[in-house]
């Protein structure tokens, strides 16, 4: 018996999210009795896992998997499972972990709960927390399966350090054609900037912004903050930004520590796409603007006056504090 | 080329969230219920497919008989036929099997599903009924072509897009991008009168298995009142020394 995490990776390394599952699962362990054992794809050095609370670590390196591919992915997870009698499946809420998890599920017969904030209130009945009708609420959710996948919400249980002694594995899992049947043609994205997901802060724009050759303040912001840039819906679909820029209902959904708005006036799928932010600053002329009802800090002022003077102050800030 | 558009019935995105009974239902009171949105773009697609290529255009809900106005008006934006399996949807697991079944009487070959809808958010049930019913599988597409049984697609990726290449039977999760917001069609007079001849089948569920149940809900913690500062140094004093997110 244990506890598989899946941990995902980009070009070898680990993504923040990889540390959160293993801290999580660790959790689920010693509720459980077990131990944690980690799946890796195609990562350089998994001994950091360890820090996490991972025992074991089955590496799987095979060139066909570095597209991900959510069939391949889903059976490497599925096999791994097997193989470690997995009573628990752990898999970060992510795009990609999203994509992957209903496959595991039905490969291992596991009931399934996504975007799940907390460790289970109890393991037997297994009841699990996850947020709901677009973070407006959270379900308790009870799985009845002998196995059980959970998908971890980003940013919701956070790191927790808890070092133990780590062993690593490589591991090959029976693939067969049917795993490729989808291909990668291209990949089209940037390489220079944070995305979305990844960040830890998002600096987002809205229609008070007046149109698409302002966003150079925003970018200068988001870069001395090493955040990403986002913008509302109405600015994607004037075309001003790029649509993977829209965070929303409809669009990505924003789980950073530090979300900025800066002229968004906060409708309602808006806010719904980025309550799962920790702290939320509003930057808005308008002192009505209902996105301050929803915020931590707000400034009512002219952005074009605001952000600049933002921007000269957090360089000041992180040189002092360098 | 047969498509099925899996369709949603589910609160306007403007409703209030409320629970009754002890928190362990959802509250309609008061809620205007729509095709969630996810599917709403990939149904206008499908309107593309029957429109330019000849495709036939069915779309399916598993819910009770008070999803049936959503089913309507999915038929008057232009669906050919609607599938309503009886049951009420309170696992993903169990609607994807009941989908599923759908599927392989209907002989479907390209199953257009949102990538999640916006109640439960779980985004499980496309890629069940893909695994369940041995189809392809993208998620998150926010572009697909069919020529013969080849697919090119696209699919949001984390700061861009992927182009992929399959073949059909295939399961998509789409959204916002499989066809732009100008583009949803808001039924006219003619497409709702049409409507109410075209069949509403009402199949019953099948057996099927139920993986998870939702015991309860809970709303969050109300936030406290937001903290108006007037200056920058003020602002970034807080967020070093009180939030401490910089």
């Amino acid at each position: 018996m244990s506890v598989l995490v899946f941990t995902e990776s980009e070009e070898g390394k680990f993504k923040k999210i990889a540390f959160e599952a293993v801290s999580y699962g660790k959790a689920i362990a010693e509720m459980l009795d077990t131990t944690v054992t980690a799946v890796s794809i195609n990562s350089n050095d998994a001994s950091e896992l360890g820090k996490y609370g991972a025992s074991k670590v089955l590496q799987v390196s095979n060139d066909k998997l570095e597209n991900f591919n959510a069939q391949a992915y889903a059976d490497v997870v599925s096999q791994a499972a097997k193989k470690e009698d997995a009573q628990v499946i752990i898999i970060s809420s992510s795009a990609n972990g999203k994509f992957m998890s209903p496959l595991v599920a039905v490969n291992n017969q596991a009931g399934y709960v996504a975007n799940a904030t907390n460790v289970p209130e109890s393991v037997s009945p297994f009841k699990v927390k996850s947020t709901v009708y677009s973070n407006k609420a959270f379900a308790i959710t009870e799985i009845s399966t002998d196995i059980k996948v959970i998908g971890l919400a980003k940013n919701a249980y956070g790191l927790k350090e808890n070092e133990v002694s780590i062993t690593s594995e490589d591991f090959s899992p029976e693939l067969s054609d049917n795993d490729f049947k989808t291909e990668v043609v291209s990949v089209n994205k940037t390489t220079d900037k944070v995305t979305i997901a990844d960040a830890e802060i998002v600096v987002s724009g809205g229609r008070g912004l007046k149109g698409p050759e302002n966003w150079g303040m925003l970018e200068e912001l988001a870069t001395v903050l090493g955040a990403a840039t986002a913008c509302s819906k109405p600015v994607s679909d004037m075309g001003w930004r790029p649509h993977s820029e829209h965070v929303g209902q409809t669009g990505k959904p924003v789980s950073s520590n530090l979300y900025i708005a800066i002229g968004i006036s906060g409708a309602i799928q808006h806010l719904a796409g980025v309550n799962s932010s920790k702290v939320k600053v509003v930057i808005n002329n308008d002192p009505e603007a209902p996105f301050f009802k929803a915020a931590d800090y707000g400034i009512v002022g002219d952005a074009f006056e605001v952000v600049p003077q933002l921007t000269e102050k957090i360089k000041e800030f992180k040189a002092q504090n360098a | 080329m047969k498509i099925l558009v899996c369709i949603s019935h589910v609160p306007d995105t403007t409703s209030k969230i409320n629970f009754t009974e002890n928190d362990t239902k959802f509250d309609t009171n008061g809620v205007q219920f729509v095709i969630n949105p996810n599917d709403e773009f990939g149904l206008t697609r499908a309107m593309w497919f029957k429109e330019k290529q000849g495709a036939s255009v069915h779309v399916v809900n598993v819910g009770g008989p008070e999803t049936e106005p959503t089913l309507r008006k999915s038929l008057a934006i232009g669906a050919d036929e609607a599938i309503r399996v009886n049951t009420p949807a309170t696992d993903g697991f169990s609607v994807a099997q009941q989908i599923s079944n759908v599927v392989k009487e209907g002989e479907y070959d390209l199953i257009i599903a949102g990538r999640e809808s916006l109640d439960y958010n779980g985004g499980m049930v496309p890629g069940m009924i893909a695994k369940l019913t041995g189809s392809n599988f993208i998620n998150m597409c926010i572009d697909i072509e069919v020529e013969g049984s080849d697919v090119t697609a696209s699919r949001e990726i984390d700061g861009g897009k992927e182009t992929l290449k399959t073949s059909l039977p295939l399961v998509i999760g789409g959204q916002k991008g499989l066809v732009q917001e100008s583009d949803l069609r808001i039924p006219n007079m003619r497409g709702i009168m049409q409507a109410r001849s075209k069949p509403l089948h009402v199949k019953e569920p099948i057996d099927s298995a139920t993986n998870t149940k939702t015991l309860s809900f809970e709303k969050p913690a109300p936030r406290g009142a937001v903290k108006l500062v007037d200056n920058v140094d003020e602002l970034v004093n807080l967020l070093h020394n009180e939030a401490k997110v910089i």
